[in-house]
């Protein structure tokens, strides 16, 4: 038992395996990374996936094209109206689908509304992770509010399906216009409360700031969107890049930093709430009249090609890539997915890190474990 | 109009034109009736992507270098199987993060030997897209680190995504 082996020094080239996962606090799902460690150093940390794996894809292709699509609103589950919306879209678009302009805005407002309840749980549960235990008790109240507006209009509270080919299911009314106004009114001064109490907290930026750095270059490499990649000093953001609904008719910016670190991408993350909630006043301003269903076959079969259509969802870049055969079952649907890219840079930007600030970037990449998996 | 797209046009050109040997690309599309040519510049509204690039199996690694020059980002790597025509396409996707164009990159080969270069060494970020479509479809990425299942169970030998898997 006191046996020493002489070819082991003390301290020089011991390394141990330390599995983090496939069930632990700081991941937010199964997801398992085997991390070779030297003492407290990160030497490897390859992340194992495919815990929740569901192959969405392979489902796309047993069932018609519009049953496909309560499943979108399943991968990433914080951020299912953008899965919705790229989905539909992508219909429309091989099907030539007009949208009426009031489904439009209705799209972006509740997209929006969808993307401040995602950023506010990735805060809170990120600041859980940090050791703070208190901040999600308030954004989950702000969150609530959110929730309570958009199941009256879509029916549900997180896997939503509210958009259809050519549309949305349900038309607003007065009361969701009203509640939302007034949601964004009170949101505001709890985000210089967040701001105040948290973002300039002595404590969360000595854990942040530093911390994980992240290059354009590295993005570049790995395909890394979303706040990541705007965390690095990149202004990119589908929104602008590749103009879908009525973005282009709505002013914002797109917030960046040139850090590159994790406060970077907390950073963007919150300045993120502050431009959705101009998009959902700007929407709720200029909501036309009108209907909020097109005309829309009642077999759906587009025409024999490919067809892409990608969204800014609250984690980054989401493409749908369709093949049909002219069949009305997809022959292919193949889901780009934000999360699965931006973890798949963790490895070589984890490198050399002590395990906490490891810990403390990959919360900042702000990971969906269904949407890595599908 | 675009002068990405442009000058990645005439250098898709060229490496269609004269490639590695053998490389004439493969002439059979998704829609039969209209044969598309190797470079295509497309619609955005109606496709969703700028540029439309097929290329022979062997040029993949070159076409990535290409885009890699370009400043572009990887997208996806995926794969369709073409059964009818015994066929497996691999498509990879790019992005660029300043500049607008999405450029697709296809390229065939036989069902019965589905076999590509990895683009791993241009772009870091294929190694997971192209595990993961190895798990799907058995495409074989040739030179790439680590082929075992990904998404699949780790004792999985099937490949879920074949027009002819059977559960």
């Amino acid at each position: 038992m006191n046996a020493v082996d002489p070819t082991v020094r003390p301290g020089v080239n011991e390394t141990f395996v330390l599995n983090l996962g496939p069930q632990h606090p700081a991941a937010h799902g199964v997801l398992r990374v085997k991390m070779t460690m030297d003492g407290e150093y990160v030497m490897r940390a390859e992340p194992v996936i495919g815990y929740i794996h569901r192959m969405h894809e392979k489902m796309g292709e047993n069932r018609t094209w519009a049953q496909f699509l309560p499943n979108t609103g399943r991968i990433d589950y914080l951020s299912a109206l953008h899965y919705n919306h790229a989905y539909v879209a992508a219909v429309e678009r091989a099907l030539k689908i007009e949208v009426p302009r009031r489904a439009e805005f209705l799209r972006v407002i509740t997209s929006e509304m969808n993307r401040i309840s995602s950023h506010l749980v990735w805060w809170s549960a990120y600041l859980i992770d940090l050791g703070g235990l208190t901040p999600l008790l308030y954004a989950f109240d702000d969150r609530e509010k959110l929730l309570d507006l958009l199941e009256a209009v879509t029916g549900s509270r997180l896997t939503y399906t509210y958009f259809r080919f050519g549309g949305v299911y349900n038309d607003v009314d007065e009361a969701f216009v009203r509640g939302t106004r007034q949601f964004v009114r009170e949101f505001r001064p709890r985000l210089k409360m967040y701001r105040d109490l948290v973002t300039t907290n002595i404590i969360l930026r000595k854990r942040l700031e530093a911390i994980g750095p992240i290059s354009a270059e590295l993005c570049r490499k790995y395909g890394a969107t979303g706040p990541v990649l705007r965390g690095a000093g990149v202004a990119y953001d589908v929104r602008r890049a590749e103009p879908y609904s009525v973005y282009p008719e709505l002013e914002f910016e797109i917030p960046t930093r040139r850090e590159g670190d994790s406060m970077a991408r907390y950073l963007v993350h919150m300045a993120e709430l502050e431009q959705s909630l101009r998009i959902i006043e700007q929407g709720l301003d200029k909501l036309p009249e009108g209907p909020v269903m097109g005309k829309v076959p009642r077999v759906l079969r587009p025409p024999a090609g490919d067809y892409c259509f990608a969204v800014e969802a609250a984690r980054g870049r989401f493409m749908v890539r369709l093949v049909s055969d002219g069949k009305d079952v997809p022959y292919r649907v193949k889901l780009r997915t934000p999360s699965f890219s931006n973890l798949s840079l963790f490895e070589e930007a984890s490198r050399g890190m002590i395990l906490p600030d490891a810990l403390a970037l990959m919360g900042s990449l702000d990971l969906v474990i269904p949407d890595i998996d599908r | 109009m675009n002068p990405t797209l442009d000058q990645l046009c005439d250098q898709f050109g060229r490496l269609v034109a004269t490639g590695p040997s053998g490389s004439r690309p493969p002439s059979n599309p998704p829609a039969p009736d209209a044969p598309p040519a190797p470079i295509q510049r497309t619609e955005h509204a109606a496709k969703g992507y700028d540029l439309e690039v097929t290329v022979a199996p062997t040029a993949v690694v070159m076409a990535a270098e290409i885009m890699d020059r370009a400043g572009f980002a990887l997208d996806a790597i995926t794969g369709v199987d073409w059964i009818a025509q015994e066929q497996m396409e691999v498509v990879y996707d790019y992005f660029h993060p300043t500049a607008p164009g999405r450029v697709a990159v296809r390229t065939r080969v036989p069902r019965a030997r589905p076999e590509v270069p990895t683009i791993a060494a241009v772009y870091p970020g294929a190694n997971w897209h192209e595990r993961e479509t190895h798990d799907f479809f058995g495409l074989v990425f040739a030179g790439h680190p680590d082929l075992s299942p990904f998404l699949l169970p780790e004792d999985a030998t099937f490949h879920p995504l074949r027009k002819d898997y059977q559960p």
